[in-house]
């Protein structure tokens, strides 16, 4: 747009900011900072501290090695009678219980005990109530939850985790989910990025080779999804894809099948609504695109004989490439992010990484996880997208 | 592409308009056969069989919470729309007078809303409003939906400043009038129809927005979309056919009106309307 500053009336440098300022302003309070600091709980680790401040300091100050000093298990026992009393043991319970299976259990069975007078000068005491504290696993949880960083909600995005020896290992197989989630979420969002490039390349190519009087009616039967909400539009497959819906009774009736076929609750469901919602974000960014290519080059082209399909692949194609591109690469971010599509018409082995997003926030409440998988989210998606304007930068304007 | 020559060319033509009927079927027959099925008389998902009935129609508009929803969403995109549109009116006028260095960031930082997925953005809210108390309250899910709609109002507005016929404001500076009053009563009664369709990219933001009310609408803030989303979830129904008509209808005749204004706005074609993922 050069030129557009010139042709309006001259106004003072600040007031061009102060028309900007209230919108930023908004934006960093009501998006900006509630967005980073909901990922800094992926590495923000205060759980602990914030209970037992004694032991969070001599966790700090502990090497690591084998069992802890006595001073500081007799501090961790203190801390124990505390955090009983003020009810607040259940925080760091839960923190534990993350990293050490069955540390919430011991937590309460010691503290009970020790609220019922059993002494508390050490580990063996802390070990006639429960063997488990003269094994070193629980002094590590408790080291990896000192604060005020920690590695372990990324680690276990990852199906990953620390030892007790810091080392980084492997999850038990049973418990390694999210790789295979988001395995699973850039399959399905690169499958229907590759359905939209198929399904749309040629209507957008139509729609460009057309006159705009033909064409503008058509743009409208694009626009209409285009301003449904992703929600009805998923609605209306829910209700048709149904076991006795009206695509199976229509395949029945017909003669092509026997029995009604499940189209919803499984992975075609998915690919059928995800492509609808998304189609037409491929379809009009390619239109544009192939509306700004002069058809001289095609003209050209024949003219020196080429045949239509040779003209067609070695003139037009390599020009709509950053209009293509452009359209999947916006396909593909939007379906990475996408809820409420598939936990509608997918099953259970269908959802997304945004639904395990949903059930830390939500069922869980382990909001540190939350973020760290909306972390691991956001961070290839930005990468996308940077990688996208740059190859956008070559489309015609 | 005017001449088809041969008769492989003629074929291929034939075969690309008929791949695309396909694809327009596809993309448009959804949402036009919800209609035929919301004036079914059954309970059954089917098509009507030679009668019609307004009956689940009757279903939604007797149902508290139905009608408590759409209160709701009522109530909530139009806050919305007195939030962002101010606002981004004010932001797109301002960009129009930046220089390439300071627009491109702050351009980035507008649109971010419409880049990262809702479902974070969603969550954000939620840990944001959690502590605050302003989960389950109409004011965080407003703040909210502001955030995700301010975009399309600086997108819209900015586009229509661009098809500003300058020659008016011009005229009004060589008269004298100062560059405020210009602004106020020469530009943005220009503008005013890109404004106008700003505020309706804004109303539909909200009234369509599924994924934050989920997480931070309490349920007393339901809106038609966790009504409607919650109803596929636990049992379709024609009424669920019936309130997509509705909503298939509402956001037609909006965006539609929106997208004439819009191109009026800006004086010619054009086809990036704004909608936003799930």
């Amino acid at each position: 747009m050069p030129g557009s500053r010139a042709k309006l009336p001259e106004l003072r440098r600040w007031w061009r900011f102060a028309l900007v300022a209230p919108l930023l302003l908004f934006l960093l309070a009501s998006f900006v900072a509630p967005v980073l600091m909901m990922l800094s709980r992926a590495v923000i680790d205060r759980d602990l501290e914030r209970v037992w401040p004694d032991s969070a300091v001599a966790l700090r100050q502990w090497d690591g090695e084998g069992l802890p000093p006595e001073a500081l298990a007799r501090t961790v026992a203190r801390e124990i009678r505390t955090a009983r009393q003020e009810g607040t043991l259940n925080q760091v319970a839960n923190r534990l219980n993350y990293d050490m299976v069955g540390s919430r259990s011991l937590l309460y069975a010691t503290a009970d005990r020790l609220h019922a007078g059993a002494p508390a000068n050490g580990i063996a005491d802390l070990a006639r109530i429960d063997p488990r504290w003269e094994r070193p696993e629980i002094w590590a949880a408790m080291r990896h939850a000192d604060g005020p960083l920690t590695s372990h909600y990324l680690l276990a995005a990852l199906d990953r985790r620390l030892d007790a020896d810091d080392r980084i290992v492997n999850v038990p197989a049973e418990q390694a989910v999210f790789t295979n989630i988001y395995l699973r979420t850039f399959k399905i969002s690169a499958i229907v990025a590759l359905l939209c490039i198929a399904l749309g390349y040629p209507v957008a190519y139509l729609l460009a080779s057309l006159p705009e009087r033909k064409a503008n009616p058509l743009l409208i039967l694009i626009l209409l999804p285009f301003w449904t909400s992703a929600l009805v539009r998923t609605a209306a497959w829910a209700v048709f894809l149904q076991t006795n819906g009206v695509v199976n009774n229509a395949l029945q009736a017909v003669g092509l099948i026997d029995a009604p076929l499940q189209l919803i609750y499984n992975r075609l469901g998915v690919y059928i609504a995800m492509t609808h919602v998304l189609l037409p974000f491929f379809i009009l960014p390619l239109y544009g695109v192939m509306k700004g290519i002069p058809p001289t080059a095609m003209r050209a082209a024949s003219s020196l004989g080429a045949p239509p399909v040779r003209a067609f692949l070695s003139v037009y194609l390599p020009q709509t490439l950053p209009g293509v591109a452009a359209g999947a690469i916006i396909v593909f971010t939007l379906a990475l992010g996408y809820y409420v599509t598939p936990a509608l018409v997918g099953g259970g082995a269908d959802q997304m990484i945004s639904a395990s997003i949903a059930f830390y926030t939500n069922q869980s409440l382990n909001w540190g996880m939350a973020a760290a998988l909306s972390l691991l989210l956001l961070l290839p998606l930005l990468l996308m997208i940077f990688a996208g304007r740059t190859m956008v930068r070559t489309v015609p304007a | 592409m005017s001449a088809c020559r041969s008769r492989s060319e003629r074929a291929g033509r034939a075969a690309l308009i008929g791949f695309s009927v396909l694809v327009f079927a596809f993309l448009v027959l959804p949402i036009l056969a919800v209609i035929p099925l919301s004036l079914n008389p059954t309970t059954f998902l089917v098509f009507p069989e030679g009668e019609f009935s307004l009956r689940w129609y009757r279903t939604l508009a007797e149902s508290p919470q139905w009608t408590h929803a759409f209160g709701n969403s009522l109530k909530i995109a139009v806050a919305t729309t007195l939030i962002a549109t101010p606002l981004g009116t004010l932001a797109a006028i301002g960009l129009a007078y930046m220089r390439s260095r300071a627009k491109t960031v702050i351009v980035a930082l507008i649109t971010a809303p419409l880049v990262v997925p809702v479902v974070v953005v969603a969550i954000a809210f939620y840990f944001l409003f959690a502590p605050l108390g302003l989960v389950n309250g109409s004011l965080g899910l407003i703040i909210a939906h502001s955030a995700l709609a301010v975009p399309f109002v600086v997108i819209v507005v900015h586009a229509a400043l661009r098809g500003l016929d300058t020659e008016l404001l011009r005229a009004a500076a060589s008269l004298g009038a100062p560059p405020l009053t210009i602004l106020t009563r020469v530009l943005v009664p220009l503008i005013a129809p890109g404004v106008a369709a700003g505020a309706v990219f804004a109303f539909m933001t909200s009234f369509d927005e599924t994924t934050v009310a989920l997480f931070i609408a309490g349920p007393e803030q339901r809106t038609l979309p966790i009504q409607m989303f919650e109803g596929v979830r636990e049992q379709i129904s024609p009424a669920i056919a019936a309130a997509a008509t509705l909503l298939i209808v509402a956001s037609t005749l909006l965006l539609g009106a929106a997208e004439l204004l819009r191109r009026r706005g800006e004086g010619r074609g054009g086809s990036a309307t704004p909608d936003i993922g799930a």
